[in-house]
């Protein structure tokens, strides 16, 4: 690395900048495509536009490693862990939260397209005004006190998920001067194997903010950007109540060798 | 191997998983002070040698036999259930400590490890790791990952056994001596 460090969360740099970074790594991978290099379907990280990231990604690349016993299970949740109430952001309070309420509904699915039953899916967000409870979100937009914005559940035989909560407001970060972070929903997710592991973030349809947005464009293939992207369904929307969203996860692999009684399902159906 | 489907791609934690994912005792896989208990316990450094105060680590292991467990109630710990599963955040100074037992070999002769991911704010996506118990040099010896490395990054893998008996081990996301992270997904 020949270029200075830059301090991490200086907001040193404008939009124009920053976005001049991003196109200038897009317009590198359209040609290592074109080249018949293979889609990147996963973030890059090493990805400088976020400054956060400049000291905070390994320089050596990932060491290839089949996964081991542990490696190959996944820890178990069920219903001591998370109680049903908790899939509902809307009723955590005295109140009804402020905001656009609406239903998000998937499925987790694996690889190979098998339902990831019976685990965890654990989700946060900002309020509709694009303030997280958070010590460290300085936003000036109100706090909401019926709104923690913190949700859990447990995937259903069929790997569904549902939550009802309220649409989050865009927010400001520190990132460059004027940078703001499209609507989004942080997901935390397992599989059936540790290797699966993954958090990640949805977007909205048609969010003005994706090109400015480093995060999103750190994944700099458009077809792997869509993926985090949800889908408005309105026969999931219901009549004077909640706007419908779909997005389905796809985890890494199985590694494992299934048994038939996992490929069944039935790991998730005896809690 | 084939795939129908393309994977879902990972995102950055974030700062604010604070309400989120923390959870209490998250970081007890045993209660403090349980028979055998040992502490797992380091820090989390950028590639300045900085400690990162906003990481989250989780752990996954086998029990003192070498048994993967499949037992829920790692969020709502009983106190006596051992579920293999635990997630902490690094504290202000970048410290994170687990309290648990040390994993056995789940099979003859393996070298037993706790399989590890982190997330923080600035890394993009998760990443995998182990760490090595140090004492049995012959299955270090013999392990399939750790041969395949350097000496010098083999030892980012093994935790070093202090006299009370804890663990050490930090993890360095960059730099002169940074972490040896792991890639499942592609073929070797
Ligand atoms: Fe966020």
């Amino acid at each position: 690395m020949g270029e200075p460090v830059k301090s991490s969360d200086a907001a040193a740099d404008n939009q124009a900048i920053v976005s001049r970074e991003i196109r200038d790594i897009e317009e590198g991978y359209r040609a290592a495509l074109s080249a018949g290099q293979p889609a990147e379907t996963q973030p890059r990280i090493d990805y400088a536009p976020y400054r956060s990231s400049i000291l905070r990604h390994p320089t050596k690349s990932l060491h290839h490693a089949d996964p081991e016993t542990i490696e190959l299970y996944s820890p178990a949740f069920g219903h001591q862990d998370v109680h049903a109430l908790e899939s509902n952001l809307t009723i955590q309070h005295g109140g009804e939260p402020l905001g656009e309420r609406m239903v998000l509904r998937g499925k987790v699915l694996d690889g190979d397209g098998r339902p990831v039953a019976g685990q965890l899916v654990e989700i946060w967000q900002a309020n509709s005004a694009g303030r997280y409870i958070h010590k460290r979100d300085q936003h000036p937009a109100p706090l909401d006190p019926n709104f923690t914005g913190v949700g859990r559940c447990i995937t259903g035989p069929d790997g569904s998920y549902e939550f009802l909560t309220i649409k989050p407001g865009a927010y400001p970060w520190k990132n460059h001067l004027n940078a703001w972070r499209p609507a989004h929903i942080h997901f935390s997710l397992f599989g059936t194997e540790f290797t699966q592991r993954i958090v990640t973030q949805m977007y909205f349809p048609g969010d003005q903010l994706f090109p400015l947005d480093p995060i999103y464009q750190s994944i700099v293939d458009q077809d792997a950007r869509d993926r985090l992207v949800a889908r408005y369904n309105h026969d999931l929307t219901s009549p004077e109540w909640a706007l419908g969203y779909e997005w389905d996860i796809v985890l890494t692999g199985p590694k494992r060798t299934w048994t038939e009684n996992e490929a069944y399902g039935e790991q998730g159906d005896n809690e | 191997m084939s795939r129908s489907l393309i994977p879902t791609p990972g995102q950055t934690v974030g700062p604010f998983f604070g309400y989120a994912l923390p959870f209490a005792k998250g970081g007890e896989l045993v209660p403090p002070g349980s028979p055998n208990s040992v502490q797992l316990h380091g820090t989390v450094y950028d590639g300045n040698g900085t400690p990162i105060p906003d990481a989250l680590i989780e752990i996954w292991q086998a029990d003192e036999n070498g048994n993967v467990v499949s037992e829920t109630g790692s969020l709502v710990r009983d106190g006596y259930t051992f579920t293999g599963w635990g997630r902490i955040p690094a504290g202000n100074t970048g410290k994170y400590v687990f309290t648990t037992v040390n994993p056995g070999a789940t099979e003859p002769g393996k070298a037993p490890f706790f399989a590890v991911a982190i997330f923080a704010r600035g890394l993009m996506n998760r990443l995998f790791t182990r760490v090595y118990l140090p004492e049995d040099s012959e299955a270090l010896e013999k392990d399939a990952l750790l041969s395949s490395l350097e000496p010098a990054r083999r030892k980012t893998l093994i935790a070093e056994r202090l006299a009370d008996g804890s663990l050490h081990w930090d993890i360095r996301l960059q730099g002169e001596d940074e972490t040896v992270f792991l890639d499942f997904n592609s073929e070797a």
